[in-house]
C-alpha cells in the first residue's frame, strides 16, 4: 500500500517549446493511476502556474513530485531573483511580466491566486536573489 | 451539439483535427487572450476564443479541458502549435469572423439546446 511515484522535472528558462511538460505529464500519470478529473484538473493548473512562473521569472528550475494513495505533494523551485513582496505578488492583477512575455498572453497576475484556489496547502518561500519554493499538495478524497 | 456540427453551422475550418471532433460536446462558450485569466474560468466543454496562436494555448486548452479552441479574424496559426495542438488531442478551429461575432453565433446557437 505504500507504492509511491517521484518524478523529478527540469525547467528550463524562457523555452516556450516545452513548457508546461511538467504539468503534462504530471496530469497524465494523475489520470491513469484514477484520480478523479477534478482533482486532476485542480492539480494540474496549478502546477502548470508555479512551472510556467519558475520559467519567467525565476531563470528555470526544478520540479519535484511524490504521489502517495492520498496526496499528490508538488515542489517547484528556482534560483532567480526571488519575490520581494509576497503580500502584493499574490494580488490578483499584479505582474511584473515584461512585453515580450505579455505578448504570448502571460501577465493577467493571476497565477499565484490560482495556485491558491486549486491546492489544499500552499506554501511559498521567496528570497530575494536566492530564488523562489512553491509548496503544492492537493489531497485527493475531498472532504 | 458536436465540435463537427458547430463548424458546419458556423463555416468553421478545422485546423487541427482529433477524434474528439465527432464526440466532445461544445456546452458553452469563453473569450479572453489571458492565459491565467483563462485557465481559471474557462469551464470544461466551452469554445474558448483567444487571438494567441503559440503553443501556450494548447497547454491551457488541454488543462482546462475546453471543447476546442476557436481562432477568430483568419490569424495565421503557427506550424508547431497545430503539430503540438495534434499531439495533445487538442482541436483548434478558425473562423474569418471576429470573436465577438462568433460569441454571438455560437451563443444563440447553443442556447437552444
Ligand atoms: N518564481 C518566481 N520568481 C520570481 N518572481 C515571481 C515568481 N513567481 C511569481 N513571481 C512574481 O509574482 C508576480 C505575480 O505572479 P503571477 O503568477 O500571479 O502573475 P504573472 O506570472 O505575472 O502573470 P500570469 O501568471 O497571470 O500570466 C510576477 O509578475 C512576478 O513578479
Ligand atoms: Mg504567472
Amino acid at each position: 500500500m505504500n507504492n509511491v511515484v517521484v518524478r523529478d522535472y527540469i525547467i528550463p528558462a524562457n523555452d516556450f517549446t516545452i513548457a508546461g511538460e511538467a504539468s503534462s505529464n504530471v496530469r497524465k500519470i494523475l489520470s491513469q493511476i484514477g484520480v478523479a478529473p477534478d482533482i486532476v484538473k485542480r492539480t494540474s493548473i496549478a502546477m502548470y502556474e508555479a512551472e510556467i512562473n519558475a520559467m519567467i521569472h525565476g531563470k528555470g528550475g526544478q520540479a519535484h513530485v511524490e504521489i502517495d494513495e492520498n496526496k499528490i505533494v508538488i515542489r517547484i523551485s528556482d534560483q532567480g531573483p526571488g519575490i520581494e513582496d509576497l503580500d502584493l505578488a499574490m494580488q490578483e492583477g499584479y505582474s511584473t511580466a515584461p512585453d515580450s512575455i505579455r505578448e504570448m498572453g502571460f501577465g493577467a497576475g493571476m497565477g499565484l491566486s490560482n495556485i491558491k484556489k486549486h491546492s489544499d496547502i500552499l506554501e511559498i518561500n521567496t528570497a530575494v536573489n536566492e530564488g523562489t519554493t512553491v509548496l503544492i499538495t492537493v489531497f485527493f478524497k475531498q472532504e | 451539439m458536436t465540435i463537427n456540427q458547430l463548424s458546419q453551422k458556423l463555416d468553421l475550418k478545422i485546423v487541427s483535427n482529433t477524434p474528439k471532433t465527432t464526440e466532445k460536446a461544445v456546452t458553452g462558450v469563453y473569450s479572453c487572450d489571458l492565459l491565467s485569466h483563462a485557465m481559471a474560468k474557462i469551464n470544461e466543454g466551452d469554445v474558448w476564443i483567444t487571438v494567441h496562436t503559440n503553443l501556450n494555448v494548447v497547454a491551457v486548452a488541454s488543462l482546462t479541458d475546453c471543447a476546442c479552441v476557436l481562432i477568430p479574424e483568419n490569424i495565421e496559426i503557427e506550424k508547431q502549435t497545430v503539430e503540438r495542438a495534434i499531439e495533445k488531442d487538442v482541436i483548434l478551429l478558425s473562423s474569418d469572423k471576429s470573436a465577438a461575432v462568433l460569441c454571438y453565433e455560437i451563443f444563440k446557437l447553443i442556447k437552444d439546446l
